[in-house]
């Protein structure tokens, strides 16, 4: 099996078997049912689909209700889908726990980053800025966007203000500190991306996967 | 935030005995030479305490051979074998910074009295 999907609780600290400090990220994880199994006879690919965090019935549309319905289960507030390299493994409305994720040393984590606004080049890009004094463009300018009137234009992609953060961000290769079974809490050293209650895509890494088949 | 107080419960100790700013304290800590482990005595005042829950330091300052050492210890750290209260002292600040600057008799603190 390949990943949960888990809500990001906040950061703490725990003191690992040397007596060392290691900061870690706390994270909520399933348990995630299976909704859907994608096989590549009808849909072109093999995956399965879980759900995450249930929600009352009257707070779903009938989509939802009926998507549910189909593999018994109360409606859940999100979905995603994991690919599998055999979903009949599975089976619809069983659950899978943070047991997965027990033996496993490392993680890939996909969430949404904190949204930062619109910012400058010096916080957006890592500009240096400009010079304060001599004749300098102003400490956080961009400086010079171009060449003169041959190309007489801003090439394409380059680097200037504007909104930062809120996209998807993937850090690979996080290392699992501890799974708590009992409470569903996955602990991860250092940070993951967004704020607190992030919903986030936790699947075993990547490099570990290939090494299995 | 009840979560990170549980997943921060499980690391913190409750036997370690009570002590402020101002006391003198007598620490064991755990060193690694190598293989071995062993304890290594710290001894000095206690001039700061911050942070709270399994976060929290505490800041000894001690004068060896002249020369101020200070070191910051967690205080629920499974380093610390143990910690002993020699001396409480009686202070008038969260922060005994002011020690720094000061040497011989001056950098002293006061005995609470009881």
């Amino acid at each position: 099996m390949l990943g949960l999907i888990g809500k990001k609780i906040g950061m703490s600290q725990i003191f690992d078997e040397n007596g060392l400090v290691v900061p870690v990220s706390v994270i909520k994880v399933g348990p995630c049912p299976v909704v859907l199994k994608k096989t590549e006879k009808s849909h072109g690919y093999n995956a399965v689909q879980l759900a995450f965090e249930t929600i009352r019935p009257t707070k779903a549309n009938l989509p939802k209700l009926g998507h549910f319905r189909k593999a018994n289960l109360p409606p859940y507030r999100h979905l995603q889908e994991f690919r599998v390299d055999d979903p009949n493994e599975f089976e619809i409305g069983s659950f899978l726990d943070i047991g997965i994720f027990e033996g496993v040393e490392k993680v890939d984590i996909t969430g949404k980053s904190k949204g930062k606004g619109f910012q400058g080049v010096m916080k957006r890009h890592g500009f240096h800025g400009g010079r304060k004094s001599h004749g300098g463009r102003g400490p956080r300018s961009p400086g010079s966007i171009g060449m003169a009137a041959y190309p007489g234009k801003v090439i394409k992609g380059k680097k200037l203000p504007g909104r930062m953060g809120h996209t998807t961000e993937h850090v690979k290769n996080l290392r699992i500190v501890d799974v708590d079974t009992e409470n569903n809490l996955l602990l991860i050293k250092g940070a993951v991306p967004g704020a607190r209650n992030t919903i986030l895509r936790i699947t075993v890494q990547q490099s570990t996967q290939k090494g299995l088949k | 935030m009840d979560i990170l107080d549980q997943v921060s419960a499980g690391q913190q100790r409750d036997e370690l005995p009570e002590f402020n700013v101002g006391d003198t304290v007598d620490l064991q800590v755990k060193v690694r030479e190598g293989n071995n482990i062993r304890n290594q005595k710290f001894q000095g005042i206690v001039i700061q305490r911050r942070g709270s829950g399994g976060g929290e330091t505490f800041t000894v300052r001690k004068v060896s051979q002249g020369i101020g050492v200070e070191r910051v210890f967690p205080l629920h750290s499974p380093n610390l074998t143990s910690l002993k209260v020699i001396r409480r002292g009686q202070v008038k600040r969260a922060k005994l910074f002011y020690l720094r600057d000061l040497k011989g008799k001056a950098a002293k603190v006061k005995e609470k009295k009881k």
